[in-house]
């Protein structure tokens, strides 16, 4: 993995610009040790890692902006941090970076359930944004995997999505307003208690911008009254193909269901082994969560049972009690630590159109066996968000960047077929150099110019999303520029 | 100017010196000055697929089209788009571009999203000439930047949209309305706030003052009876098959009454105490009471009546004062900016957000 050099005038003047970071935020918010710092290397792709020159961690939207004017004055780059819980390396800093974490900026700002919105400082973990409007019936919708450790500055950062955003979108979908820091310190209120824009939707942009256009600081979410129940059904399919066209039949059935998740052979193999969940063994298994009360739930349960048994299922169960549905749910979950524990293993992203999931699985399985590695597929099946596992051994020199060669090969599929190569990870470092399949030179510059409006010079988190051949002119501008007296 | 293909669309744009009033079908756009360049020329579905959810086209496909061929498979553009040609006096045809252009979305906006949550991809030429494309036509895509969110209400001016690809929803078998009748504007908002607040996916929470207080139920049979007759257990009334939904969707109370109409976007329980203010002559709330449209004397100055609150007023019928609310400085500046960026020539709509227009060219280029 490249990266651009550090720039070594920033490193040079550590003492100083540490000194001014240490004069306007408190003694305990500057972390500078070897040890220390250790923390901030990487985010949750390991295989990643560098030192950052500092990190800092304030409590408030001030203390970000005085910090970030610091920054600026000094031209020192900085890397926005939630919980590091990214996949795709996009807190990962460089040598001559801050660390701007936002770990400690986590109180609730104010909950308004008459206009079921809450608002937060953005280092509140997600989880814990529902559990702070639970007791009154509430959650907040978009729930990835991480969400007992990830922050919501990370969520906007990364416009995260979840198990649930079949039904419910993702994050830029229920985000209603935040409070953003920009790169010279300058603050920044966009959107509000309110539903659409008044002018351009800045919001938008800023949400999924992977923390290259500022630095959230706040942000007001809408919050859903909780369904009065959910159920999960589990079915088993002997091909893909076939659970394949389940999924689009059930999708335009006019039920929608709040979840729908596919896993393969594979994929139930490692979790049963793992989880002893007591899935049955077959080709392809569906679970299948739709909500509402008792009766209602019985309803929509009757017409995807009725859809799925056109498809002769070979194995069909649905959860009477809590615990049926734990257990349901119980092999999904661990599908990951399943993984883990046979190997190192690499999760891919990429989104296709529902209807391509048969081929592009068919197409897996043939580059598993060209690589020779093992792939098991487990994911959004409702939306075509693919989640493939290429398992590697990481003590084994050169597997890494065989299996990141055949991650490569995965994502082209995936827009080949007309999907994309990130559905809800980010681009960060991983698939940087990948975006040129997916965008042509003009489509990378225009979105090049909205980070031009917001960070002129180039400095926060500059090294990902953008192929570094692309943004390569802008970053050298930004690393000529004169520190200031 | 009337192209047939994206590339004579880029080329006009390319070598056009002047301004260039950007138009879809003409039917709910602010007006501004300069050389027409329509879109309809760019007609057609290029791709549809009703077991994905998805739908391209190009973004002069007039909406009856798109929304006739989503019928016939049981669909439906979920974001409701409203039809404001008899408020406004236009003739026409809506066009896709122009609504996603506009953002403009019904009253299922409070439950389901509005149109810029159901766009999943753009094509579009910037005010240089130069086709750029962002999103695609996935549902979850996180590649880069989302320019879709950006160009989705930009009217035009950041660039003029050439395709837009979307997510539709299956059109539920079943639906019902729950009409509160006698209750204030104050009561009313209160009670839209309950039902919206209840588990039963509440799709439309409006209130026509002097007819009555509407909430919208949709889905299987058995689940919207079930819910209707939870929430009227909860908050009397009485339930109806069906409701005003189109004719608050067009605003069509104000259509034929004489007056300037501004639409507020707010915080839904505040909409009361600033309607009390207004000085309006009629009010009509939607999304809860999160969007109200209020009908004002010609000339009113809304803006100065309501003083400042957290939302914003655009004028969409009427003279006299901007067509969109004054942003903050510093959001102001971003704006400026980032229309610098994508129309560096100051050719896409220019006036249109008149007040900041003055400086609009001059603030980053």
């Amino acid at each position: 993995m490249e990266m651009p050099a550090p720039d070594a005038s920033v490193i040079g003047r550590k003492t100083q610009i540490v000194t001014r970071l240490r004069a306007v935020l408190p003694e305990d918010a500057v972390i500078t040790s070897e040890t220390a710092l250790r923390a901030y290397e990487c985010d949750a792709l390991t295989a990643y890692r560098c030192a950052p020159l500092a990190a800092i961690l304030p409590r408030s939207t001030a203390e970000v902006a005085a910090a970030l004017r610091i920054c600026h004055e000094e031209g020192v780059p900085v890397v926005p941090r939630g919980a590091g819980t990214s996949l795709a390396g996009g807190a990962m800093p460089s040598a001559d970076a801050v660390v701007l974490g936002v770990a400690r900026m986590t109180a609730v700002l104010e909950t308004d359930y008459a206009n079921r919105l809450i608002r937060v400082q953005a280092g509140r973990t997600n989880l814990a944004v529902s559990g702070a409007v639970e007791a009154e019936g509430f959650f907040y919708a978009p729930d990835p995997s991480s969400q007992l450790a990830c922050a919501i500055a990370g969520n906007v950062a990364m416009n995260s999505g979840g198990a649930h955003c079949l039904k419910y979108g993702v994050t830029t979908n229920n985000l209603l307003g935040v409070t953003l820091v920009l790169m010279d310190g300058s603050i920044v209120e966009l959107g509000g208690p309110y539903m659409d824009a008044g002018g351009l939707d800045l919001l938008g942009v800023v949400c999924g911008s992977e923390g290259q256009l500022g630095v959230v600081t706040e942000a007001t979410l809408r919050i859903l009254p909780k369904p009065e129940g959910a159920r999960p059904v589990l079915l088993g399919f002997g091909s893909n193909e076939v659970a394949g066209a389940c999924v689009s039949d059930i999708i335009r059935a006019g039920v929608l269901p709040v979840a729908i998740e596919f896993m393969d052979r594979p994929c139930i193999e490692a979790c049963e082994a793992f989880a002893k969940a007591g899935y049955p063994m077959c080709e392809a298994l569906l679970i299948i969560e739709v909500e509402g009360s008792p009766g209602e739930i019985d309803a929509q349960l009757a017409l995807v049972r009725a859809i799925a048994e056109r498809h002769h299922p070979e194995h069909w169960r649905e959860a009477r009690t809590e615990d049926e549905a734990r257990r349901i749910w119980l092999g999904r979950k661990s599908a990951f630590g399943a993984m883990g524990q046979i190997n190192d293993y690499l999760c891919l992203d990429g989104t296709i159109p529902v209807s391509e999931l048969p081929r592009v699985l068919r197409r897996i399985a043939e580059l598993s066996a060209d690589y020779g590695l093992q792939v098991a597929n487990v994911f959004h099946a409702g939306d075509g968000n693919m989640h493939p596992l290429i398992l590697f051994d990481a003590n084994k020199p050169g597997d890494l960047q065989l299996c990141e060669r055949l991650g490569a090969e995965i994502l082209k599929l995936c827009v080949e077929v007309g999907g994309c190569l990130t559905g809800e990870h980010g681009v960060g470092i991983e698939k940087r150099d990948l975006m040129g399949v997916q965008y042509s030179a003009a489509d990378l510059e225009a979105q090049m110019r909205v980070k031009d409006v917001f960070d002129p010079g180039w400095l926060l988190n500059a090294a990902k999303v953008f192929p570094l051949g692309a943004s390569a002119a802008r970053r050298a501008k930004a690393g000529g520029l004169p520190p200031s007296p | 100017m009337r192209p047939e293909t994206e590339s004579e669309l880029a080329e006009l744009v390319g070598r056009h010196a002047g301004p260039l009033v950007v138009r879809g079908g003409g039917t709910r756009g602010p007006a501004t000055a300069g050389a027409v360049l329509e879109t309809g020329g760019l007609r057609g579905v290029t791709l549809y697929e009703p077991g994905a959810l998805t739908l391209v086209a190009q973004a002069g496909t007039p909406l009856a089209e798109v929304s006739a061929l989503l019928d016939g498979e049981g669909q439906r553009l979920s974001f409701e788009p409203p039809d404001l040609r008899a408020l406004l006096g236009r003739r026409g045809e809506s066009t896709l571009g122009g609504v996603v252009a506009a953002n403009a979305s019904g009253p299922r906006r409070v439950q389901l999203g509005a149109c810029r949550d159901f766009v999943l991809g753009v094509r579009f030429v910037d005010g240089t000439g130069t086709v750029v494309k962002n999103g695609g036509r996935v549902m979850k895509n996180v590649t880069g930047y989302d320019l879709v969110k950006l160009l989705a209400g930009s009217q035009g001016s950041l660039g003029v949209l050439s395709a837009v690809s979307l997510k539709v929803l299956p059109r539920p078998p079943a639906q019902a309305t729950l009409m509160l009748a006698g209750r204030s504007d104050a009561e009313a908002v209160a009670a839209m706030a309950q039902a919206l607040g209840s588990p039963y996916e509440v799709s439309g929470a409006a209130h026509w003052p002097g007819r009555g207080t509407f909430l919208r139920l949709e889905g299987l049979p058995a689940q919207v009876e079930y819910r209707a007759g939870r929430l009227a257990a909860r908050l009397g009334g009485q339930i109806l098959s069906d409701g005003p939904w189109d004719a608050i969707r067009d605003v069509l109370p104000f259509a034929d009454l004489a007056g300037d109409v501004w639409r507020l976007s707010l915080r839904a329980s505040e909409a009361p105490a600033l309607v009390a203010r207004a000085g309006a002559r009629a009010a009509l709330y939607d999304w809860g009471g999160g969007l109200v449209w209020l009908l004002t004397p010609p000339g009113h100055d809304l803006r100065a009546a309501l003083g400042g609150f957290a939302g914003h007023a655009t004028l969409l019928r009427g003279a006299g004062f901007p067509v969109f609310h004054p942003e903050p400085p510093a959001v102001a500046r971003l704006t400026r900016a980032l229309r610098a960026q994508f129309d560096p020539r100051g050719i896409l709509n220019p006036g249109l957000w008149a007040g900041r227009d003055a400086d609009d060219r001059t603030g980053a280029a």
